[in-house]
């Protein structure tokens, strides 16, 4: 398998001094990596620390501004990613670099730069998927696998390569807990066989059951480089951040408010044939709750989203038997309609569906607001000019409450921050005072600083006396946040139980579509598979 | 040589206002280059197209008249594109406009009265409209490529008109041309000055330049068309309908496209003849872009593209020059226009040879 | 039967051009690039081809040059929307422009001069079966080429790396891109392919179909062409059926008029731009195969980090 080290002791793969501009931005600044043989290397930091930007230049995908790499002590250059391949490195991409039209097989071949037979490659890959435990079907059409099934046709294609260093974006994320712990059995064993693993994540229990060492960046730099089992999670993190985070805090009490939000037996048609069929959806949350629904994404989330803020439009697509707002039927209500009983909407994409990428902060306030603040903010006439100064003010006024850093006055959202324009975006929301807030991933992709803020906010909010729910896939959000957790998987939504009484195992076990609370027969079926 | 694109992190305002000159003047340095590839003096041929035409007084007016179905035009074509939908047929739509518009002088001949006029306008408008909701309903509920609908509608439209005027409307006493009797007094839209040809369609066309700028910046469907046409899913979260307005859209560049259409047929022609079919509703696809889809700035790229019609005329005659080059002088003209709208969104980095000197360049 | 063989020669020499445009703009769509310019780049074609065949008295010539004017006429396409990422929709109209312009300054000196056809090319004993003969094995050149070219392309996207590499980039730019593929590079060669398409259809235009120089003689087939590919749903082998689906509408028309009916010209001639209108809302109601076959990354501009 893996051919033998030229020299052992040397390093695997060493990254010195790599600095990297993009325009002014200095994405990696003299970052330098050592990765030894053998070795499972964490690589921490926050969004937006330079992390990516690194391994994209491992990989090829990216050229250093200056810096340079060494492979098993010999200069390397990594002109391209089939370079990278050829050298022995492979890559499982967090987005994936999947194609969504084409077959697993297709997908796989892709991935190889050399002309090998397409039937070879379903041969060999067949072999790798058994040998590993990673079960694939190669005429299997991408686009119809679930978030799991793409991550192994990912690491299949990577070990098809026979690489020495393997190197892992956020691969957790997107996985239930039993799914992690399978991922990990193959790391092990990839450590077992030689071969390094380049592990980058922000979770750090995680981090320190796989790894021996830890490269910490932050801001393009590298701050630390540790042993990550010396350290607690909260020391880790604090190096990560850069200081230590506010705690998000929730008093301990029983709210018992009145019902702000009831579905009753929704059903919603896939509106297309990529999305998720909504089946006997029940779902209830009072004033005073926090209520999460977990589970992958992908699972039909988007789908109750729309649902439920009416944006899917009130076609015959949805049914249900009871869809209320504040004690109001909104079934056949339109999104401006459903503000306007007090309900604000937080979607999961930031750009281009909360906010309109190339519009000033100021005039994307009007998105979400020129029904509901029709008063303040369009009159009676719909002329909305001689109102840009109240518009203005409040953009200031949500920037200010949520400490959202911006390079000028009014900026346009696309030059945000991917954590200050999700602040601005839950600011916006807030800023109205809503009787029910829905919200889809709050804290993806943020900074550790800006999730914690969020959070705190959506937990105020609660306990200021709306009704809250937050749907997210970070199980460490929910358990932060959540009063009640509810499961979504295949378009189904698992009863809420009080956060108290639920355990990881039991969202997982729900997560991957067998019923947690029966235990017994799903519990073992799956472990089995 | 390496050309790289660099992401702007806002667009640059500067550009946005100076780009369409930016472009028009890199349309006369290519003007000149073709004008020597032909043999021709650059500087005369660039003066005969360019200047000489708004020297002379009834160039001018030539002009005007020129520009008022460009102007009407391209508004519409501004507002559709900016609200994301491609109303390629606009040709069509003037085209009915100007027919159903032509309907009462045509069939009612004898009816001579001060409602006449404003009648043929409002139906022009309508027949227009209508005709441009066909692609835009199609989209709207069958998610129809509006594109490929609209122009095939062009093609239909252009038989229609031909097949009326050479069939059932045409004129017994016209000696067998193709074309509909001269309408009269009361049918006819008024020259804007006694011994002018330009017709009060020019100010038509100046108040709907200023109700749509109007619209398009201070209202809230101005807002909404905005949103759409940026993101169709940010505009659905505004609780905007994308449907609605595609066929808003279509309904609207339609309608002005077929008032565009009954201002020429009752002011400039006088009757429905087979030479209605000018090209205007896709020249005025490139006044849209060179006026940066804002309605004040469409005037002013109405006039430059009416120039370059009698720059061209002007040209044929003066210096043998094939009129088809004004033509290729619009078709440049959009492409400058398109390259230049980059700058505003990017900054173009060119380098020497390999990706070693833009990495040197990159560091420096 | 006399009668029908030779209304059947015709229906192909109808479709001829708008297989052969549709087969490079499928091409260029599967890359995920929206090409509107087809009428413009097939007008060049025309205009080039008849040209250089008056001048040379070669139509071989003449469709050689025709695919290669018409191919670097696309190439101001691709440098526009690839290299500086201009909107592919208006693009495509500004090279539609062009060209119609361009052609008709070219073609000024050509009008109603004699044309020289590209005649028919019997393939010896096989043209001399019956019935079927003449229709499949006594054509032009361009008509074998066509075939060639519709199951070429077929072999090229399905069988072939490169093609499986076209088609990724075409589904989805990022993800080609992470793997090391040159997503503009490969975009270029597609953009490429579809202009010689374009310009060998022009050559068929104006060589075979009509052979004479008339301005605006594609009278929309470039942009019947690109309803083909939708219609199509960007599978090479339902080109086949489109395009002879339209060629026989042509041909029918004409034949309609022959026989005197009392339909009028006009009505007779918008048959084939409607029949295109009711051919896209038939294939667009079927939203799952659209959506499904649509590559996914179509019409939409790529730029690389760097």
């Amino acid at each position: 398998m893996p051919g033998e080290p030229s020299s052992p002791q040397a390093p695997l793969v060493e990254a010195i001094g790599i600095t990297k501009l993009f325009g002014d931005l200095r994405a990696n600044d003299s970052v330098d990596l050592t990765v030894q043989q053998g070795e499972i290397h964490a690589l921490l930091g926050e969004n937006g620390a330079g992390k990516s930007t690194l391994v994209k230049i491992l990989f090829g995908s990216l050229q250093p501004t200056s810096g340079s790499l060494r492979w098993l002590g010999k200069s390397l250059h990594v002109a391209s990613p089939s370079e990278a391949r050829e050298t022995g490195i492979g890559m499982v991409f967090q987005h994936f670099s999947l194609f969504d039209a084409l077959t697993v097989a297709d997908n796989i071949a892709l991935g190889f730069d050399s002309d090998v037979s397409l039937s070879e490659v379903a041969q060999t890959a067949r072999q790798v998927s058994l040998d590993y435990g990673l079960p694939l079907d190669p005429s299997a059409v991408v686009g119809d696998l679930s978030v799991g099934e793409r991550q192994r046709i990912e690491i299949v294609r990577c070990l098809m390569q026979n690489p020495q260093l393997v190197i892992l974006d956020e691969p957790t994320s997107v996985l239930t807990p039993q799914e992690a712990d399978r991922l990990f059995e193959v790391l092990f064993r990839l450590r077992d066989e030689g071969r390094s693993v380049l592990y980058i994540s922000h979770r750090l229990e995680e981090v320190r059951r796989l790894c021996t060492a830890a490269t910490i960046m932050r801001h393009g730099k590298v701050v630390d480089v540790c042993d990550p089992r010396d350290s607690s999670p909260a020391e880790l993190a604090a190096r990560m951040v850069g200081g230590d985070i506010a705690d998000v805090t929730r008093a301990e009490r029983e709210q018992n408010g009145p019902v702000i939000l009831e579905a009753r037996n929704l059903f919603a048609e896939a509106a297309t044939p990529f999305s998720v069929r909504l089946s006997n959806i029940n779902l209830q949350v009072q004033a005073g709750e926090v209520v999460a629904i977990a589970g992958i994404s992908g699972n039909g989330q988007g789908e109750l989203f729309a649902a439920l803020s009416g944006e899917a439009g009130v076609t015959g697509a949805i049914t249900c038997d009871t869809l209320r707002i504040a004690d109001q039927n909104v079934a056949s209500l339109d999104i401006s309609n459903r503000r306007k009983l007090g309900a604000a909407f937080v979607p999961e994409e930031r750009l281009g569906h909360a906010t309109v990428p190339q519009m000033e902060l100021s005039e994307n306030v009007l998105l979400s607001r020129h029904a509901s603040d029709q008063d303040t903010l369009t009159s009676a006439a719909p002329i909305r000019r001689k109102f840009t100064s109240e518009l203005s003010l409040i953009a200031k006024r949500v920037c200010d409450a949520m400490d959202v850093r911006k390079g000028t006055a009014d900026p346009v959202a696309a030059s945000l921050s991917g954590g200050n324009l999700q602040k601005y975006v839950v600011g916006r929301e807030l800023d109205r005072a809503p009787k029910l807030l829905v919200v889809n991933q709050p804290t993806w992709g943020v900074d550790a600083g800006a999730a914690a803020q969020i959070r705190q906010d959506l937990i105020n909010l609660a306990e200021a006396g709306a009704a809250v729910l937050v749907i997210s896939q970070d199980l460490d959000e929910i358990f932060q946040i959540a009063t009640k957790i509810a499961v979504m998987s295949d378009g189904k939504l698992s009863e809420a139980v009080p956060a108290k009484l639920m355990t990881r195992e039991r969202i997982g076990l729900l997560m991957s579509g067998s019923d947690g609370a029966d235990g017994g027969d799903a519990v073992t079926g799956t472990r089995a598979a | 040589m390496k050309v790289q694109l660099i992401k702007r992190s806002q667009p640059s305002n500067w550009l946005a206002l100076t780009s369409p000159f930016m472009a028009l003047v890199l349309t006369m340095v290519a003007g000149a280059i073709m004008f020597a590839l032909l043999g021709k003096n650059p500087a005369t041929g660039l003066y005969t197209y360019f200047i000489q035409p708004l020297l002379d007084p009834w160039s001018r007016d030539q002009i005007l008249v020129k520009a008022t179905p460009l102007i009407l035009i391209a508004i519409g074509l501004a507002i559709c594109f900016r609200s994301g939908n491609w109303n390629i047929g606009a040709e069509g739509q003037y085209l009915i406009g100007g027919m159903v518009g032509a309907t009462i002088p045509v069939l009612f001949n004898t009816w001579d009265t001060a409602l006449v006029l404003p009648l043929m306008l409002i139906m022009g408008i309508a027949g227009g409209a209508l005709y441009g909701a066909i692609p835009g309903l199609l989209k709207a509920k069958f998610n129809t490529n509006e594109i490929l609908t609209s122009l095939m509608l062009v093609y239909v439209a252009q038989q229609f008109v031909d097949w009326l005027v050479r069939g059932p409307w045409r004129d017994p006493d016209g000696f067998g041309f193709p074309g509909t009797k001269s309408f009269n007094e009361s049918a006819v839209l008024p020259a804007l000055f006694a011994t002018w040809d330009a017709h009060y369609g020019a100010v038509l066309a100046v108040v709907a330049a200023v109700i749509a700028w109007f619209v398009l910046s201070k209202t809230l469907k101005g807002f909404e068309i905005s949103v759409l046409g940026q993101s169709e899913r940010a505009g659905r979260f505004a609780g905007f309908s994308p449907a609605a307005m595609t066929v808003f859209a279509f309904c609207v560049s339609g309608g002005l496209a077929g008032l565009a259409g009954i201002a020429e047929v009752s002011g400039s022609v006088e009757k429905l003849d087979d030479k209605l079919s000018l090209g205007y509703g896709f020249s005025a696809i490139i006044v849209a872009f060179l006026g940066r889809l804002n309605p004040l700035g469409i005037i002013a790229a109405g006039i430059v593209l009416a120039l370059t019609y009698i720059g061209g005329e002007a040209a044929q005659i003066s210096m043998g020059l094939s009129d088809r080059a004004a033509r290729v002088f619009q078709g440049l003209l959009l492409f400058f226009v398109l390259a230049c709208d980059t700058l505003i969104h990017y900054r173009i980095q060119i380098t020497g040879g390999s990706a070693s000197a833009a990495r040197k360049e990159g560091a420096g | 039967m006399e009668v029908w063989i030779s209304i059947l020669i015709s229906v192909c020499a109808a479709a001829t051009p708008l297989l052969i445009a549709a087969t490079g703009e499928l091409v260029v769509e599967r890359s995920g690039v929206l090409n509107l310019g087809v009428e413009g780049m097939m007008i060049i074609g025309a205009v080039t081809a008849f040209s250089t065949a008056q001048v040379t008295g070669n139509p071989y010539l003449g469709a050689l040059v025709a695919i290669i004017v018409a191919s670097a006429f696309s190439l101001i396409f691709a440098f526009m929307t690839l290299t500086l990422v201009t909107n592919q929709v208006a693009t495509g109209l500004a090279l539609t422009i062009l060209g119609l312009g361009l052609s008709g300054m070219i073609g000024q000196g050509f009008v109603g001069a004699p044309g020289i056809k590209m005649e028919a090319l019997s393939i010896p004993l096989l043209s001399d079966l019956p019935v079927i003969g003449t229709l499949l094995f006594g054509q032009d050149l361009i008509f074998y080429a066509s075939w060639a070219l519709v199951f070429g392309v077929w072999w090229f996207l399905f069988k072939s790396k490169t093609g499986l590499k076209l088609r990724s980039v075409g589904d989805n730019h990022a993800s080609a891109h992470a793997l090391g593929l040159n997503v503009i590079g490969i975009r270029y060669c597609a953009v490429l392919f579809g202009g010689a398409c374009a310009g060998l259809a022009g050559a068929h235009l104006s060589l075979v179909y009509v052979p004479q120089w008339v301005e605006g003689m594609t009278a929309g087939r470039g942009w019947i062409a690109l309803a083909l590919v939708v219609f199509a749903s960007w599978r090479p082998g339902r080109l086949l059926i489109g395009a002879y689906l339209f060629g026989a509408v042509t041909i029918g028309q004409f034949h309609v008029q022959a026989q005197g009916l009392q339909i009028p010209a006009q009505f007779l001639a918008s048959l084939p731009y409607l029949a295109t209108i009711i051919v896209l809302v038939l294939i667009a109601r079927n939203r799952r195969l659209t959506m499904i076959n649509t590559p996914a990354s179509l019409g939409k501009s790529f730029v690389p980090d760097r």
